[in-house]
């Protein structure tokens, strides 16, 4: 906000008279007040403008009060307005008119649509911390309190968040005030407003005095804890973070644990699982002595519970609660105290808790050391590995790398790699996915003659895979693969398999055949693309399938800056004039479109431009082959370039 | 991936020649469609009985009601309520068969009892019969098994214990509805709690169980006057959680029917409590996404208001144009059946309160692309006593509509709609043909007014832009160089 009302403030009332009778109110206000809601709603997206072309004075008189009276509007303009106002203090004249926007947040903050209340109770934070201790007093502590006060439910509501901002710089007396209206909405009877204050509870009892947290916050926790509504009690458990880091081991053990224990038990599946939710949390604001007395025996608890969903969220909280044991006696309390629960898990009845399990149970390797994950761990990733659900299956796949770092890649693949077979022929696809995009990763370190023997028919065959999205990873994968094993490599195992394609009965495999040939070509350098791939290219220009001879036209384009001249000159240019004859629009489209590619690149090569970094063509920026280069690159051969471009993208 | 197909007539296509070989002809669907055959894993079955205790006495049969003397039926009934209270593990279907068995038994006697004895509800059984039933229906309900529940497209989970619990509810109704029972006596025990977690099973994703609950809250909500409050004030706290908190509530046309009997049976004058309800739960509640599973009955609340008080229509209709739906069309077409729901029942005094506004909005729907809407706003038209009230305030409605239907009339894709704008036309010239006649005459110039204020408007803004550029590069450039031009086009624009 700086920005828009530094200037403003320093020079408004001066600079603004000028301009100011220019735009009568009454015509801002016109705009403001416009029957179509969308010109409405732009208007008051502008309306530091507005405000700015009125001056800080009149923006105070005229402007804000017209604000003020017409809260009537749609939500929608009304979150506008919220938004605005929380930026407007130097537009009104600064910190020491701060309080004059207080009048039409208050009612923003008193409407029914939560979206538009909490946006006008967060300008009212922002606003708040611009107000002098004097003004706080004076307009914003009787705000909050008519807010906290009000009959309806979203006033009250409102306040809550309010509160925390004010408290600190009261003085004593209103702090005592403060407290009292805060604690009669703990106890509200409206459930939405005991909400509202549990959830802010928290927040509250931070800004408080260590003895009031003692005696007044934890008796509004305690009593917010055993709320008749469960929805009220599970965000006392938030709270609980929070009021905990206050207070000493002590207080702790006597204040708040017998609350959060209740809490971990409540009847409740929902609190039970925020519980389990918050854990990690829980654990770092209580301690290490209470963590190992009170909260492990309730994590155990947590992770066998009878709600899946509170299993699953305790499942997710493993790896991290593992973490956080102090060092000392760490391997062992994971060992005897926590894993046995794990492997309960492992064979859970309920999906969402295996695959929560899953994405986490992986870093347990780093915890436990190489001898402790090869022995317990490496028979329940197996097991994971196996599973029938396809998202724990893929939970696995997708950490693999930090059992890598403890265990090598040998150790893992070796009993890792049947499972990764079986799971390459996956039924769903997501998790085929994921094994692809694992490959290049697998192939470095696997070596190639292990890769040739175990795993290049698996990547041959998701080319052909009936998924496009598979089909399109597969050949991105033959890039990178080519990128590790070289050409030679290329040459003698994969180009041969893609090329065969191109006579496949089925046009899609065709088209393989070209996608392939564009993610390959620049990798395999300009002898392979123009002798083994260009001929088939060009001789599946005469497919009967549209949809394949446009993609001839493109791939052309493509492998273009690859091939030298004559080549260019003699096989390209021919074949892609026929098809820009073609009967077809899109095949004449994009044969258009490939022809003065091809030209730019011919011009290009016979007057080489020692000054232009990057090609210059209009047309070549649309393609994204050719990246920027060094200058120089493009004057010489086309070898170097080749060359160069084996580096990664 | 391009998703041209192939011409349909690829063999008569030529073949260029001098490019060969070509390949043969193609199958045009490549692949088989493998990933269609999509079985959706239910996950397994979550139990809603979180207390139950598996290491439990065995239940042996008792003696039937029916064949001890008078003196030991009361006696008998409090073991028989007892025997009812154990629960049973129904997620694991042949466990303790036998004591399934004996439970079923003996609650089917018990409904059997309680429906057809009298004499049989004296109050030392009240305590034990509210305890029997609140072990058994009060439960947290457990996690829905599908987070995206649709209650219209899904599969409701259904209660596994339902053999039980169905007994149990049949039971409570009849003890209810029994001619012996006593509200004065039962009220020592269904309190406010009572009925706080009987509202909470409202949720339950089970029709079944809703069902019997709706009758059952109704029961209570007519037998125990002490209790109304109570229930009106906690039904509006779902409500309101359900409308700005937590879009998730599987029971409420539930609640709505058994409110729609309530606002039946309001006295006259309403209490401020009841119009504060319509106007600031009911009218809210329009704007909820899954609106469609309990508009029928919601639009009935809102009717029945009504027609109670038809002071409230003007609130309604104001309030029902500012939940409008901007994007869901399915929804537009509730709100404009409830409105001519609301139509139907309107008072001409009230009509004119909200003639304008409204018939904007109407506007606004026909000329909606998606033609069931604009067909239902154009249905308006058809209703004898809609048509009635505007031909009585032709002056303030014409105008509103007439430029939007002229013009929707040339430009919209739909046929159907265009010759029904056709007649909604010729019904306003039969009616007031003189005023239709200027309408037509003014029509281009309105457009072109339109369009000249909208170039006002842009000026305008780009003049505040410049003006507040200026500002913040420095206080110089504003001062000298004052947007003189603005001037006359803004006070023209400001006058009309």
């Amino acid at each position: 906000m700086a920005g828009v009302a530094g200037p403003a403030t320093g020079s408004g009332a001066a600079g603004g008279d000028g301009d100011d009778s220019l735009y009568p109110i009454a015509v801002l206000i016109d705009e403001l007040r416009n029957e179509d809601v969308q010109l409405r709603l732009n208007s008051i997206k502008k309306l530091s403008t507005i405000a700015l072309a009125l001056g800080v004075e009149r923006t105070r008189t005229e402007l804000l009060p017209f604000l003020t009276d017409t809260i009537y509007d749609e939500d929608e303009v009304l979150l506008a307005l919220a938004e605005q106002l929380g930026n407007f203090t130097g537009l009104v004249g600064g910190p020491d008119f701060a309080h004059c926007l207080l009048p039409p947040l208050e009612s923003l903050a008193t409407v029914e649509e939560t979206v538009v209340r909490d946006k006008a109770v967060e300008s009212l934070r922002q606003i708040s911390q611009e107000h002098t201790p004097v003004a706080l007093e004076a307009h914003f502590v009787p705000l909050v309190k008519r807010l906290a006060s009000g009959d309806w439910f979203t006033s009250r509501t409102s306040a809550c968040g309010l509160f925390s901002v004010c408290y600190p710089r009261a003085s004593i007396a209103v702090k005592g005030e403060i407290r009292q209206y805060f604690r009669s909405l703990c106890s509200d009877d409206t459930p939405m407003v005991r909400r509202a204050a549990a959830s802010k509870l928290g927040e509250f009892a931070k800004v408080l005095e260590l003895d009031s947290v003692k005696s007044e916050i934890v008796p509004l926790f305690t009593n917010l804890a055993s709320d008749e509504q469960d929805s009220v009690r599970l965000l006392a458990v938030e709270a609980c973070v929070s009021i905990a880091q206050l207070l000493s081991q002590d207080d702790i053990e006597a204040l708040v644990m017998p609350t959060l224990r209740q809490a971990a038990e409540d009847k409740s599946w929902r609190v039970r699982y925020m519980v389990a939710d918050k854990f990690s949390e829980l654990q770092k604001a209580v301690g290490p002595k209470i963590t190992l007395n009170d909260l492990i025996p309730a994590f155990q608890n947590l992770l066998k519970d009878c709600e899946a969903e509170v299993r699953a969220a305790a499942a997710h909280k493993v790896k991290e609660l593992c973490e956080n044991l102090p060092m000392e006696g760490r391997e062992t309390m994971i060992m005897n105290q926590i894993l046995p629960y794990i492997k309960e898990l492992v064979s859970d009845t309920n999906q969402h808790v295996k695959s929560a399990l899953a994405s986490v149970i992986m870093g347990l390797s780093t915890i436990l050391g190489k001898e402790n994950t090869i022995e317990h761990l490496l028979p329940l990733f197996l097991a994971q590995l196996k599973d029938e659900c396809p998202e724990v299956r893929l939970n696995i796949i997708s950490n693999l790398d930090c059992v890598n770092e403890v265990i090598g890649i040998r150790q893992l693949s070796q009993s890792l790699l049947p499972a990764i077979v079986e799971l390459a022929e996956d039924a769903k696809w997501r998790v085929r996915l994921a094994i692809i995009e694992y490959m290049p990763l697998l192939a470095g370190q696997l070596g190639v003659e292990f890769f040739d023997e175990k795993l290049n028919s698996l990547c041959m065959a998701w080319l052909v895979d009936h998924v496009y999205a598979i089909r399109e990873a597969a050949t991105n994968n033959l890039m990178k693969l080519v990128q590790k094993f070289g050409t030679e490599w290329a040459q003698n195992t994969i180009v041969p398999k893609v090329l065969v394609m191109a006579n496949d009965p089925n046009y899609l495999h065709r088209m393989t055949t070209l996608f392939c040939i564009n993610a390959l070509s620049e990798a395999c350098g300009q002898e392979i693309t123009t002798k083994q791939m260009l001929p088939i290219v060009l001789k599946m220009a005469g497919d009967q399938v549209a949809n394949v001879r446009f993609n001839v036209a493109k791939s052309l384009q493509k492998i273009g800056p690859i091939l030298d001249t004559d080549a260019l000159q003699e096989e390209v240019k021919p074949v892609l004039q026929k098809l820009g004859q073609d009967e077809d629009m899109d095949v004449k489209y994009f044969a258009q479109e490939a022809i003065s590619a091809v030209a730019q690149r011919l011009r290009k090569l016979d007057f080489p431009v020692k000054d232009s970094e990057e090609p210059s063509a209009p047309g070549a920026d649309k393609n994204h082959f050719l990246r920027p280069r060094g200058p120089g690159e493009d004057t010489g051969k086309e070898g170097a370039a080749v060359r160069d471009s084996q580096a990664p993208r | 991936m391009e998703t041209k197909l192939p011409p349909a007539s690829t063999p008569t296509s030529p073949s260029s020649p001098g490019l060969s070989p070509v390949p043969p002809p193609d199958k045009v669907d490549g692949f088989s469609r493998r990933s269609l055959r999509r079985a959706r894993p239910r996950r397994s079955h979550s139990s809603s009985q979180f207390r139950y205790q598996s290491n439990q006495q065995e239940l042996t049969p008792l003696p039937l009601l029916k064949d001890v003397p008078a003196s030991e039926l009361h006696e008998l009934l409090s073991r028989k309520l007892a025997q009812c209270g154990v629960m049973f593990d129904f997620l694991d279907c042949v466990a303790d068969l036998k004591g399934k068995e004996v439970k079923r038994a003996a609650l089917n006697e018990l409904v059997e009892c309680v429906g057809s004895t009298r004499g049989v509800l004296i109050e030392p059984v009240y305590p034990d019969i509210i305890r029997m039933i609140s072990v058994n229906i009060f439960r947290t309900l457990p996690p829905s098994e599908n987070p995206e529940f649709d209650p219209e497209e899904d599969e409701p989970n259904l209660e596994p214990s339902w053999p039980h619990l169905q007994l149990v509810y049949e039971f409570f109704l009849r003890f209810l509805e029994s001619p012996d029972f006593q509200p004065s006596v039962a009220k020592r025990y269904v309190d406010q709690k009572f009925v706080l977690m009987l509202l909470e099973l409202f949720d339950s994703e089970d029709p079944r169980e809703r069902e019997y609950l709706k009758t059952i809250l109704h029961r209570v909500y007519g037998k125990f006057l002490g209790l109304r409050a109570y229930i009106r004030k906690q039904c509006s706290h779902i409500f309101l959680r359900f409308i700005y908190e937590f879009e998730h509530f599987n029971g409420i046309a539930e609640l709505l029917e058994i409110l729609g009997s309530i606002i039946n049976g309001f006295a006259l004058p309403l209490k401020t409590e009841h119009k504060q309800f319509l106007v600031r739960v009911l009218i809210p509640l329009h704007s909820v996404k899954s609106l469609s599973v309990f508009h029928a009955q919601l639009a009935y609340c809102v009717v029945q208001f009504l027609e109670k008080d038809a002071t409230l229509t003007e609130h309604v209709i104001r309030g029902l144009l500012k939940y409008w739906p901007k994007t869901c069309t399915q929804k537009e077409v509730m709100f404009l059946g409830e409105m001519e729901e609301i139509l139907d029942v309107i008072e001409p005094s009230q009509f004119v309160k909200i003639q304008e506004p409204l018939f904007k909005q109407v506007a606004r729907c026909v000329s909606s692309p998606h033609f069931q809407v604009a067909e239902r706003a154009l249905y308006f038209w058809n209703n004898e006593y809609i048509l009635s009230l505007i031909e009585d305030n032709c002056h303030t409605v014409l105008p509103a509509v007439f430029g939007t239907l002229y013009q929707v009339s040339k430009e919209h894709w739909n046929q159907t709609i265009v010759s029904l704008i056709y007649n909604v036309l010729k019904t306003f010239m039969e009616m007031n043909g003189k005023l239709f006649d200027e309408l037509t005459a003014s029509y281009k110039l309105e457009k072109q007014q339109e369009q000249q204020k909208a170039r006002e408007r842009q000026e305008l803004w780009q003049g505040l832009e410049e003006l507040r550029l200026r500002r913040l590069q420095g206080t110089q450039g504003a001062k000298e160089a004052p947007l003189q031009r603005l001037t006359p086009q803004v006070t023209g624009g400001g006058q009309s």
